[in-house]
């Protein structure tokens, strides 16, 4: 090469940008790549197999309000079993996927140590969050739409599939009820919005991944024993679990959206603050792993 | 530094660029010069700074004080520019185990924006092509032995043609056949016009790959220059195995040498005296001493080697430094 090309420093010319967002495809294939995540989206599916299941060999009848809600209607009508397994997964187990993903974010680049290859390729710090954020939420929505078409399936193959009767004492259609159940996915998945947030946010904080997964399955226990205590009611609304279990308001008829708009509030806040937290943690943090 | 390098501009330009972790400074104001075009060897022992100066360099981690200039445009304010012309190994190749080696590069590729998707498949192929690894481009990388590990992370920095390389260490876990393999390699880049920057704790290989050299001590810069410049640097001296030391002693004085009893092994003592800048002839010395009635029964001038100036400049043997 001769030394005509060696210019000084102007010759460094700016790159034509012409990736655009690929990395987001490869964040998204690299997560549903991950035995990890199968497993766990396995163990989701399991949720209302192993409900409908114990409930079709089990003889004695429930009565009405034995049990969590909606128990006591799934052997007169398969589609309950989506419901009740919601009911039972948003507490822990749901909490506890999101934990791992979300703590994963960042904590796990850095201690594989791709995280110093994708900030020099380069990524910028803000886009790497964006992405992992968004990678994390998609997960939220995987894991409710696993559980609800898995509820539907094993509810349709042990059970009668009828109209539905509501809460409120109203009968809905099947087609109706399906919709319904769609609604408590996006519901359940924007609940978990919040809590994602935090956990991409303890993952900018530790170099550790099992570390940052654990702090944020607790975070999620301690906003739902926070819940349970009288004396804290002025902190309720505020807190990221709150309207968890709100989803039954879809399941009224007419159809009261006053909970998701609240929970969805609620949840843009966390993500909102969180998310900031992260940012300016993150922008300035000395990637030394 | 030489005016012809000042023509082509510094690749790489630090002033008093410094890292404190705490208390303990691991990078104290080094002032690195790295001429664009060279094969830039960035010496050192274990501990001595080397990785936390080229993270500094690569916007990665903050410095404690200094500046940074990369490419002649000032890291890390300037970092989305400079970037995507550096390509960079930082302390090992790290990947994700459970992805295959092309899938690896093809991940760390779509985080490069200004990398196009249509040619992805072709460039990792060349790449890994490029470091001998065309056979394993589909195995999981958990299955890779460390020296594959270090190829693919070579691979990952030539995905596109760069100005600048920025290897770390790049032989470590590396076979001597694959040791052979990153410097020749390292030659035909720098043949094609890219400035290499490859740190290692080894000189023999700085020597055989390098045209410059920079040797870190304990977190400061204690040397730098072309290899022929930091050779210069040590002195010519002579070696004389003679019977008779005290009359070499003496005679060497009288020369102007300032000459010291090394350790005698059997019968014959070792005398060595640093020629300085005096500008004896051997012919000359020999001859005094002939005629100072010393024996002579070996003697030679020794050539400064660059490792006895790489061990004065850091310290003997293993210790790290802490
Ligand atoms: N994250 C860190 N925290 C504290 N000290 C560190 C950290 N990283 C490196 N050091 C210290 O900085 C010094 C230089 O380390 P490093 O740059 O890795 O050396 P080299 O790459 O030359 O072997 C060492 O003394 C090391 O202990
Ligand atoms: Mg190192």
């Amino acid at each position: 090469m001769s030394s005509s090309e060696f210019l000084p420093q102007t010759q460094t010319h700016t790159r034509a940008r012409v990736g655009g967002w690929d990395l987001l495809g490869s964040e998204i294939s690299v997560l549903f790549r991950r035995r990890r995540t199968w497993a766990m989206l396995a163990a989701v599916a399991l949720i209302p197999t192993l409900l409908a299941v114990a409930v079709r060999l089990s003889s004695s009848t429930l009565d009405p309000g034995e049990g969590p809600p909606f128990l006591d209607r799934v052997s007169q009508n398969g589609l309950f079993v989506g419901f009740t397994a919601m009911v039972v997964a948003i507490p822990l187990f749901l909490p506890l996927t999101i934990g791992v993903v979300a703590g994963d974010t960042i904590a796990g680049e850095a201690s594989l140590g791709t995280l110093r290859y994708l900030l020099v390729a380069p990524t910028g710090r803000v886009r790497l969050l964006l992405i992992k954020y968004a990678g994390a939420a998609l997960f939220c929505l995987v894991a409710t739409l696993t559980l609800t078409v898995s509820g539907a399936l094993i509810g349709a193959a042990l059970f009668p599939v009828g109209p539905v009767t509501l809460l409120s004492g109203d009968t809905i259609s099947v087609t109706e009820s399906l919709w319904r159940s769609l609604l408590v996915a996006a519901y359940v998945t924007v609940s978990l919005l919040g809590l994602s947030m935090i956990g991409l946010f303890i993952s900018t904080l530790t170099d550790v991944p099992v570390g940052a997964m654990a702090a944020t399955i607790v975070v999620s226990v301690v906003a739902q024993l926070l819940d349970v205590i009288p004396q804290l009611d002025w902190l309720h609304p505020w807190l990221f679990s709150h309207y968890w279990l709100g989803f039954a308001d879809l399941l009224r008829q007419p159809l009261d959206l006053g909970s998701f708009g609240q929970n969805a509030i609620v949840q843009v806040c966390y993500v909102a603050v969180f998310g900031a937290l992260a940012y300016s943690r993150f922008v300035t943090k000395d990637i030394l792993s | 530094m030489t005016g012809e390098t000042q023509v082509q501009g510094l690749a790489i330009e630090t002033r008093g660029l410094a890292k404190k972790f705490g208390s303990q400074t691991a990078v104290n104001g080094i002032d690195l010069m790295v001429p664009r075009g060279s094969v830039f060897g960035f010496l050192g022992p274990n501990g001595s700074g080397k990785t936390t100066s080229i993270r500094m360099l690569l916007g990665l981690s903050l410095a404690t004080s200094g500046t940074i200039s990369v490419l002649g445009q000032s890291m890390p304010a300037r970092l989305h520019e400079v970037l995507p012309h550096v390509g960079a190994l930082v302390e090992g190749p790290a990947f994700y185990p459970f992805l295959s080696g092309a899938a690896n590069l093809r991940r760390l590729d779509t985080a490069d924006r200004f990398a196009p998707r249509g040619t992805r498949r072709a460039r990792v192929q060349g790449a890994l092509e490029r470091v001998g690894l065309s056979h394993a481009a589909d195995k999981k990388v958990h299955a890779y032995s460390l020296g594959m590990k270090q190829r693919l992370g070579i691979a990952n920095a030539l995905l596109l043609p760069r100005e600048l390389l920025v290897l770390d260490e790049p032989t470590n876990g590396l076979d001597p056949q694959g040791t052979r393999e990153v410097r020749s390699l390292v030659h035909s880049l720098a043949a094609e016009g890219t400035t290499v920057f490859v740190s290692s704790h080894l000189l023999a290989e700085v020597e055989q790959m390098c045209t410059h050299a920079a040797v870190m001590s304990a977190g400061s810069l204690v040397a730098q220059g072309t290899l022929a410049q930091l050779r210069q640097v040590g002195e010519s001296r002579v070696h004389l195995r003679t019977p008779d030391a005290a009359g070499a002693l003496r005679v060497l004085t009288h020369l102007g040498l300032d000459p010291v009893l090394a350790t005698s092994d059997a019968a014959d003592e070792v005398v060595i005296a640093l020629l300085g800048d005096t500008n004896w002839q051997p012919e000359a010395i020999v001859t005094a001493l002939v005629a100072g009635g010393v024996r002579i029964r070996g003697f030679a001038i020794e050539e400064p080697s660059l490792e006895e100036r790489f061990v004065a400049l850091t310290g003997e043997g293993f210790d790290v430094v802490q």
